[in-house]
């Protein structure tokens, strides 16, 4: 394992190449679910969960079943199959097994099916490489989904913090809801931007 | 006419993105500039026409329970024929549009036209439609990266505009003025509704 590699994907992920405000993945439920402070801290849980997971899933279907049989090519349909059967298996298996867990994540699994994010770390890990040519290994996978999702729920807890605050102010009319959301995230965008003077990659 | 309506309706009444507020995630990444919003809008518009028809024409043997994931194999295998294609002819749109061609995949206008409107209507009905959002969608990158392009690199389809030593505002072209642009679209569309609505006798 090098501990180098391990800093720089967290880094990465979570402030230089942030999911949301950098690699606009998962903006659906960034302007969604973004209204309350409770439900932006669930649905970031169960995105870290899941995210980690499906890195876990995907890295083992892509190399040790695609890779032996030469059917790269069918990544998209893999993943996306290999990542809906998992949200499926997780909600079947926290209904029955955790309650307490499934009652604060539960309504939010089904939504993560459709987010680009996890799609996008489970192609980000098999496409991404280092400087010396080589892959991501198998636990820097985990840990780029655990990272990324780290970076989705920051960003999620943000905008929500700032949504409710936002709720209270008078605004032009026409900037109501989303569109203000977005202006909003633009500001939050930029300063993140201020991370990229990091250089570590 | 049922025709016109179906095609036109996701132009701008209907329109996926700047409406319905579906398929955000590509909308801000590739609009960057011209070129590389005609392909996506051209690979995506491709995606639905093909899979909606698919959806069409199997809707009689498709099971109700287990139809999502049925639309979703389905609409895999068109976004696959179009990233092999793109990267054996397009190779360089393919490399700058880069992990947005597989995540068509997740793009909810394309489950979402399948779910809503070609499993209920005939194959015809519903290639119109998905050829409507399609451009819908095209028109809805192009505004935002008409704007992004020609404000944040002073270029249109990458011909200089102002001269080569126009120093723009280069955050236009950076994530943030994705999200900017996006919210000020947004706005202007909601102001235009409001004064339209004002219009015909104030009622909201």
């Amino acid at each position: 394992m090098n501990m180098n590699h391990m800093i720089m994907i967290a880094i990465g992920s979570i402030f230089l190449n942030n999911f949301v405000l950098s690699r606009f993945l998962g903006i659906c439920p960034f302007v969604g679910v973004s209204k309350k402070l409770d439900s932006a801290v669930g649905m970031g849980m169960a995105v870290i969960f899941v995210m980690t997971l499906a890195s876990f899933v995907t890295y083992l279907v892509y190399y040790y079943i695609l890779v032996p049989y030469q059917l790269e090519y069918l990544n998209t349909i893999a993943f996306i199959l290999t990542i809906a059967a998992l949200v499926q298996f997780i909600e079947m298996f926290m209904k029955k097994n955790m309650p307490s867990l499934y009652s604060a994540l539960g309504i939010f699994l089904p939504l993560i099916t459709t987010n680009c994010a996890v799609l996008g770390v489970a192609i980000l890990n098999i496409d991404t490489l280092w400087p010396d040519g080589s892959h991501y290994t198998f636990i820097e996978s985990i840990w780029n989904g655990f990272t990324g999702g780290v970076g989705f729920t920051i960003a999620l807890v943000i905008m929500a913090g700032i949504r409710e605050k936002l709720e209270l102010a008078d605004l032009p009319e026409s900037m109501k809801g989303l569109p203000i959301a977005f202006v909003t995230s633009a500001l939050i965008a930029m300063a993140f931007l201020g991370f990229s003077g990091m250089k570590i990659m | 006419m049922e025709f016109k309506k179906n095609l036109t309706k996701g132009f701008f009444k209907d329109n996926p993105v700047l409406v319905l507020g579906l398929g955000l995630c590509a909308t801000l990444a590739v609009t960057t500039n011209m070129i590389n919003a005609l392909g996506m809008g051209a690979a995506t518009t491709f995606v639905l026409i093909g899979s909606s028809v698919l959806v069409s024409a199997l809707k009689k043997v498709t099971p109700n329970d287990i139809r999502i994931p049925i639309f979703v194999v389905m609409i895999a295998t068109f976004v696959t024929i179009v990233d092999l294609s793109m990267k054996a002819w397009m190779p360089a749109l393919s490399s700058s549009l880069g992990i947005f061609i597989p995540l068509i995949v997740v793009n909810c206008i394309i489950l979402g036209r399948a779910e809503a409107f070609a499993f209920k209507n005939s194959i015809w009905d519903s290639a119109v439609d998905a050829f409507g959002m399609g451009i819908g969608f095209t028109i809805a990158l192009s505004l935002m990266s008409g704007f992004r392009e020609i404000l944040g690199s002073g270029t249109f389809f990458g011909f200089p505009l102002f001269g080569s030593a126009y120093k723009g505002p280069l955050m236009m072209i950076l994530p943030p003025g994705g999200f900017l642009m996006l919210g000020l679209i947004l706005a202007f569309i909601n102001w235009n509704r409001i004064r339209k609505s004002k219009g015909n006798g104030g009622s909201k």
